[in-house]
């Protein structure tokens, strides 16, 4: 701390009644395990990062690429298990999925007519590189082996197509969780461990879901099953991201996010509870899945919001840096 | 304060004849001496000049409807994709008898480790052969994965337009030998370019002097190549924490945890595979 400030390490002074807050005020604290008691200063309360440029479509793909991506190896396990039903829902699932994935990715962008600038190049040091690369191999085998099963035609290429989605289909519900982790935003950087694992959790989550819904009851043990351990990783995995957050993860109580996730806690344990009880009775499985969801893609939201609510405050910047530096 | 001031004839990148030095490799006998920004900020002024320069040259458009913000004599605020030079304003205290004026001009840092350009999924930010770190717009299609991945907030999205944008430490003028704009316009030679060795030496006598001379909060930021950038292209001089200008204190680029994160991101796709074949193990149906 300078000898000019008007901090140090005890409480700030008042401000005079009305004065506007000068560069280098006290401008709050973060407190936890993670970032010890530190007085910041700021420039005007100004946010230091800038707040993602992204909307709506980025959080809605995160859903849909989780739906396609958890649904294929769901459909994959089904066909070779020999439950033709439950793989026809799946493929269907995590064909429709990519399908509404791509537009969603491609309407994102500043300038969508290059979209396919993306595929210039394959670069393991931008997330987004290579879940292109994986939404554009993964999304097209998918599409392929529901088309080939659906109209009887190139079956030994369809399957083989099957394998590749299914195979794919993994890294590319997790990849975004790594996607929103390499940025400066603290809320999601320092949760990079976690947030593949929240992902992975919700898409499992909604691909059985799905699956529930689309699938008769005799069929659909496997998707049921999928639901409540998703659900259950999701829930876990969320509850261990806030607690390495510590004061950081502030944003997942507060305001929108707040919201967004105790919702999403709310609908996916519900949902959970009521597949597992419901069995076999499919209006209570199918609502159970229903909640489910809505659960996932609360998630997703309430990740996306708190990244913003995040950058908008530059303690959540200095304070853990702050705290580095003194260490 | 003023003996140390280079003269302006002798500004870095003038120096004698430059020595060729690979900056990352790659360029085929084409690399340059790496060249960057010292921003002296205890001798600015705060006349802006760097940044009318900085937008008369590279015709950035305007940021939006003049406002004032009421904060100092700064309305414009922060770096952004209109704004590639920003002068802040600090208005501190000292002690009973008066007000001291920190002013320092902001600039995209052209980091040695730079997330911006390691994120950039289509090439669009690239290496030039100076060191610095540029956006090619015929190239850039707005994705925005760059505007949260710098530490610094400097580079965003223009919105009419869809492209990201932000200083290029004049490339067009490097290439053909001349300064940047903002630093030949710095009245105060508060902005210095020239070859980055050279101007860090520069900024360490400088350092010495102000500390001789009783400022002994002056201090470099970002001139540490051990840094969580390794070092940066564009560095400063300050007489304040950084926070106090708006800076983060300890920028690590985010793509140093890549390695950490991509394994996080397998584990997970592997725990979701084993998810899916253990739900098929309590039966098929």
């Amino acid at each position: 701390m300078s000898r000019n400030g008007p901090a140090g390490s005890g409480p700030a002074p008042r401000r005079p009644e009305g004065s506007r807050k000068p560069g280098g005020a006290p401008g709050g604290q973060v407190r936890g395990s993670m970032v010890p008691e530190a007085e910041f200063r700021s420039y005007y309360g100004r946010p230091i990062i800038k707040e993602p440029v992204w909307t709506w479509e980025v959080p809605w793909y995160f859903f849909a690429g989780g739906l396609a991506g958890a649904s294929a190896p769901l459909g994959l396990a089904a066909r070779l298990s020999g439950n033709d039903r439950l793989a026809r829902s799946a493929w269907a699932v995590s064909a429709a999925g990519v399908t509404v994935g791509v537009p969603l990715l491609a309407s994102d962008l500043g300038r969508p007519e290059r979209f396919l600038n993306m595929l210039r190049l394959f670069k393991v040091t931008s997330p987004l590189s290579v879940g292109s690369w994986l939404l554009a191999t993964m999304g097209p085998a998918a599409v392929g082996g529901v088309v080939s099963d659906r109209f009887g035609i190139f079956p030994r290429l369809g399957r083989t197509a099957e394998v590749v989605a299914g195979v794919l289909g993994p890294a590319l519900a997790t990849y975004t969780g790594t996607l929103v982790a390499d940025t400066a935003v603290p809320v999601w950087h320092e949760a990079g461990r976690e947030l593949p694992f929240v992902f992975a959790g919700s898409a499992a989550a909604s691909a059985g879901a799905a699956a529930v819904l689309l699938t008769p009851a005799a069929d659909a043990g496997p998707a049921r099953r999928l639901a409540v351990t998703g659900a259950a990783l999701e829930l876990g995995a969320a509850q261990a991201m806030e607690r390495r957050l510590g004061e950081l993860g502030e944003p997942y109580h507060q305001g929108p996010a707040g919201r967004l996730a105790r919702l999403a806690k709310a609908c996916t344990a519900a949902g959970a509870g009521l597949v597992a009880l419901g069995g076999r009775r499919r209006a209570v499985a199918g609502a159970g899945a229903a909640l489910v969801l809505a659960g996932s893609a609360c998630e997703r939201w309430a990740v996306y919001k708190a990244g913003f609510q995040s950058a908008r405050d530059p303690k959540y910047v200095v304070g853990p840096q702050r705290a580095r530096l003194q260490r | 304060m003023k003996a140390d001031l280079p003269s302006p004839t002798d500004r870095g990148g003038r120096h004698g004849p430059p020595e060729p030095r690979t900056f990352g490799g790659g360029y085929d006998g084409q690399a340059r001496p790496r060249m960057g920004f010292f921003t002296d900020t205890s001798v600015c002024i705060g006349c802006k000049a760097c940044e009318v320069a900085c937008k008369e040259w590279n015709l950035v458009p305007q940021d939006g409807p003049l406002t004032l913000s009421a904060n100092s004599y700064d309305n414009t605020m922060a770096l952004g994709a209109n704004t590639w030079r920003h002068v802040a304003f600090v208005e501190q205290r000292r002690g009973e008898d008066g007000l001291r004026w920190l002013m320092s001009s902001d600039v995209c840092k052209h980091c040695s480790s730079a997330a911006c350009l390691e994120v950039c999924p289509t090439g669009a930010l690239f290496r030039t052969e100076f060191g610095t770190v540029v956006v090619q717009p015929d190239v850039c299609n707005g994705c925005g994965y760059c505007v949260p991945a710098c530490p610094f907030g400097v580079i965003d999205r223009r919105e009419e337009d869809g492209r990201a944008f932000k200083c290029t430490l004049c490339y067009d003028r490097l290439r053909d030998g001349l300064e940047p704009a903002c630093a030949t316009a710095c009245p105060t030679d508060s902005i210095q370019f020239g070859e980055l060795d050279e101007l860090r030496a520069r900024a360490e006598r400088r350092v010495a002097t102000l500390h001789d001379a009783g400022v002994g909060e002056a201090r470099l930021y970002l001139e540490d190549e051990a840094d969580g950038i390794g070092g940066a292209g564009a560095f400063f001089l300050l007489l304040d924490e950084p926070e106090v200008y708006g800076l983060p204190p300890d920028p690590v680029s985010t793509t140093r945890d890549l390695p950490t994160l991509w394994r996080a991101a397998a584990i997970a796709a592997g725990t979701l595979a084993a998810a899916v074949a253990g739900a098929f193990l309590g039966g098929r149906r």
